[in-house]
């Protein structure tokens, strides 16, 4: 950007910025922050051409700028939409985008499965959080859900095409971070799908960071698989000295006890990743010793994953001995007991998702 | 004499025709024929103006996109950037997939000088050296009279390089499409013409700016293309003075369903809605004397009147075949032009059905882009699949306006308005009949509703 270039005035809910021109309404709007923000689902500040297709980051300009005070017909797109000088924009404060945005919400919902329980996204899904802030609480979708068949991409990721929002992240992603695009949308209209047409691996270097990238579970990492729910992990900072020329190895661990369940890019207070990170460094180093840990991430109070209480946390101390006097006497030894409790196995390093199998003594 | 029939006079006047004038003639299609019929003599007078002229001559006529939204034309051309040393493009959307407009096929399949003529003079008038025809995959048989007239347009000097020692050259490409309504929008045609998906782009950029591979680009409709030469012809004072008020020149209508005299009809706007589908000129009157009970006037997306708001518009006026009369009333109490693909539905006709027909349409042809489109336009044909079946409740209605509100207006592209428009305008006028498929969904599987009181005419209160 030139230094003469201007900078505009833009008003979003009667809060005024400045701003260098170019930028888009979305992003004055997250310079602002707080509730002003418009949600978005397709668009991606780090993914050249994203955006303006899940629509609810709709906005209504009120004011077209101060040359041209017309208002804008139809509400626009706020992520595709660049701000002029002396723009007023209504979000929040506009009956029209609240209700339209509700309206994309239960169309964003029409179709994708209630399996929250058994995907591995719930917790950092966001869609769940869409839908607690705009939707209604229950769809009027009376018909069958749209469906898929299962598609195999690989080792390493997992695609549900059923839960899907065709936010054309993770094509960007592919094209812009791969050299070369494994899979794309195949079909139109509500039969469009992510797919990798005769069945190919997605298996690029890079390709993991389709996982971050993704505001569902669609796309999921397969050695995470079933682990753990998000939320009984706990993220820290960890950084390594990864050789790829592309990554520089500053990753978020997601551990429970010392044992590492996901390593993921590092994420920003929009839920967008900061630096993409290999899939080595995602898929192989699954050790507390690969890593330099920075120490506990910082995640926003209002997020389920939190409530993990981690930081700071002093352990309460047993109180018993002192007031009995003596060690308590273990009747028994649930360690003895369980088939399926046995401390020195690590459940991260399980393929797949625990089975009873696993804790299988040979006898 | 059978109850509706309706027996009416007009003063027999042959209406204006300019494009189709030479119809009559056989061999039309063939360039010695053509020529001999004073063709691209609007080239040769075109080559002796500059291009701006062109452009201005244009302005001059008025003329209004024909593929629907009825852009003018010469405004559009004038909006084309021009920056040093980048190549522009004229790209001629061909991909007529409206349902039940059929105008483009007639003028490409039997008038293809005309339109090569309109190419030439238009491509010299934009400077573009290469042009390209989108064609709908479906019209699998008019790609090979384009090409065939395409290379007679080559060896007698109208294509090519330095055509008719002008130094203008020209190539005109035909390209067609794989069978996507959607790439009938201009921006998923170019994303199509450049081998990619057909998804609407995001505008802006416009297409005039940033179009095919990023160049200036200007696209216009087959016949908005053929009205050139008639303009370049006459001037475009004189094309002006045909028509009424905004709508000027003459309108290629495609007429589908219960007519006497289906096909393609050259009328010159200023003739009525009644008139045009009454008289023996055009459409002939409705078959076995039925009586007229709704009509969408301009291609599948525009909004469905009944027959009393078709002939009539809300303040009582006669509605006549143009652009402003059609639209009188807006979405409340009146249509569109169009793509001028003229639906007439008789008594007999189920307006539930045909609009769950026209949900699956869009449900289908939606490219998945956007969630309300993608999402709104299934679930709509479900709730109508429903009704037309006997299995709808009476929230469903309310359910159906709900929807196609809010996918209208907060899509990409116009097909999730395209989507929307039929069935609101379906609810919005014919409610009654959607109530009554709900609360007798036993005989509405045996019989239809009828015409009711469609026909009837509306009470207008003075203030209106």
């Amino acid at each position: 950007m030139s230094e003469q270039a201007p900078n505009f005035k833009v008003t979003i809910d009667n809060i005024s910025i400045e701003v260098p021109a170019g930028t888009t309404i979305l992003n004055a709007a997250r310079m602002i922050g707080g509730e002003v923000t418009p949600p978005a689902m397709c668009y991606y500040s780090k993914l050249k051409d994203s955006g303006g297709k899940c629509r609810t980051c709709l906005v209504e300009v009120s004011k077209g700028s101060e040359k041209d005070p017309r208002p804008m017909p139809k509400l626009m797109a706020s992520c595709r939409t660049t701000v002029m000088d002396g723009m007023e924009v209504k979000n929040i404060t506009s009956e029209k985008v609240v209700d339209a945005r509700k309206g994309v919400v239960e169309f964003l919902l029409l179709n994708h499965p209630l399996d929250c329980p058994v995907c591995d996204q719930a917790g950092e899904c966001d869609l769940q959080n869409l839908s607690y802030e705009h939707g209604s609480e229950a769809t009027r979708y009376e018909f069958k859900r749209r469906t898929f068949e299962k598609e195999d991409i690989g080792p390493y990721i997992s695609l549900h095409m059923t839960r899907c929002i065709m936010c054309f992240r993770c094509v960007y992603t592919a094209d812009q971070l791969t050299d070369k695009r494994e899979h794309g949308i195949l079909e139109r209209g509500d039969h469009a799908q992510i797919s990798t047409m005769l069945n190919k691996a997605l298996d690029h270097d890079f390709i993991g960071n389709v996982i971050d990238v993704c505001p569902v579970g669609a796309l999921t990492d397969k050695t995470f698989r079933f682990k753990n729910r998000v939320w009984f992990t706990k993220p820290v900072d960890a950084h390594r000295d990864c050789k790829h020329e592309k990554c520089n190895g500053k990753v978020r661990l997601w551990m429970r006890g010392e044992e590492v369940f996901r390593v993921t890019a590092r994420k920003d207070q929009f839920g967008e990743v900061e630096e993409f990170i290999c899939n080595e460094c995602r898929f192989d180093k699954k050790e507390t010793k690969d890593w330099v840990i920075e120490g506990p991430s910082l995640i926003q109070r209002s997020s389920v994953i939190s409530q993990g209480h981690y930081v700071g946390t002093k352990k309460t101390p047993i109180l018993i001995n002192t007031v009995i006097g003596k060690e308590p006497k273990h009747l028994l030894d649930i360690h003895s007991i369980s088939d399926v409790n046995r401390p020195e196995i690590d459940l991260s390093k399980i393929e797949g998702p625990a089975h009873s199998d696993d804790f299988k003594v040979s006898k | 004499m059978p109850q509706g029939f309706r027996l009416l006079t007009f003063d027999i006047k042959m209406g204006v025709k300019v494009l189709l004038d030479n119809d009559h003639i056989e061999g039309i299609r063939y360039y010695d024929t053509y020529r001999k019929h004073g063709g691209y003599r609007a080239a040769e007078k075109a080559f002796k103006m500059a291009p701006a002229d062109i452009v201005e001559e244009v302005k001059k006529s008025g003329l209004r996109g024909r593929g629907g939204a009825g852009f003018p034309t010469g405004m559009k051309w004038s909006f084309l950037a021009k920056p040093e040393g980048v190549p522009r493009h004229l790209v001629c959307n061909a991909d007529e997939s409206e349902p039940g407009t059929f105008k483009d096929r007639y003028l490409m399949e039997f008038h293809p000088h005309l339109f090569i003529e309109g190419l030439l003079i238009s491509s010299f008038a934009l400077g573009s050296n290469t042009t390209y025809v989108y064609i709908r995959g479906e019209y699998a048989w008019i790609p090979d009279i384009l090409e065939q007239a395409i290379t007679e347009a080559k060896n007698n000097g109208w294509l090519g390089k330095n055509i008719q020692g002008t130094g203008f050259d020209c190539e005109i490409y035909v390209h067609r499409g794989a069978g996507a309504y959607i790439c009938g929008e201009e921006t998923a045609l170019i994303e199509s013409l450049e081998g990619k998906r057909g998804n609407p782009r995001m505008k802006p950029p416009f297409p005039a700016i940033q179009g095919v591979w990023m160049r200036p680009t200007v696209v216009n409709n087959v016949e908005t293309i053929a009205a050139v030469v008639p303009i370049i012809n006459m001037g475009g004072d004189e094309y002006a003075k045909i028509g009424m008020g905004k709508s000027t020149g003459t309108k290629l209508l495609s007429v589908c369903g219960n007519v006497n005299k289906p096909g393609v009809y050259e009328i010159d706007m200023t003739i009525s809605v009644e008139e045009f589908i009454y008289s023996d000129e055009y459409c002939g009157g409705i078959p076995k004397g039925k009586r007229l009970k709704a009509c969408i006037p301009g291609g599948s997306s525009v909004p469905i009147i009944p027959a009393n708001l078709l002939l009539k518009t809300a303040k009582g006026e006669t509605r006549m075949m143009n652009y402003e009369s059609l639209s009188d009333g807006g979405f409340a109490s009146g249509s569109m032009m169009g793509s001028g693909g003229f639906i007439v539905l008789d008594e007999d006709q189920c307006v539930v059905r045909h609009t769950m027909t026209l949900a699956r349409f869009y449900n289908h042809e939606s490219c998945g882009q956007c969630s309300p489109c993608r999402e709104g336009t299934g679930w709509m044909y479900k709730i109508l699949k429903n009704i037309e079946y006997g299995k709808g409740k009476m929230s469903d209605i309310d359910l159906l306006w709900d929807i196609q509100r809010r996918i209208e207006g907060n899509t990409i592209c116009p097909l999730g308005d395209a989507a929307a428009w039929p069935v609101a305008a379906a609810i919005r006028h014919f409610r009654d009949e959607f109530e009554w498929h709900i609360l007798n969904p036993d005989e509405s599987q045996r019989r239809n509703f009828g015409l009711a009181h469609y026909a009837d005419p509306i009470h207008i209160p003075a203030s209106a």
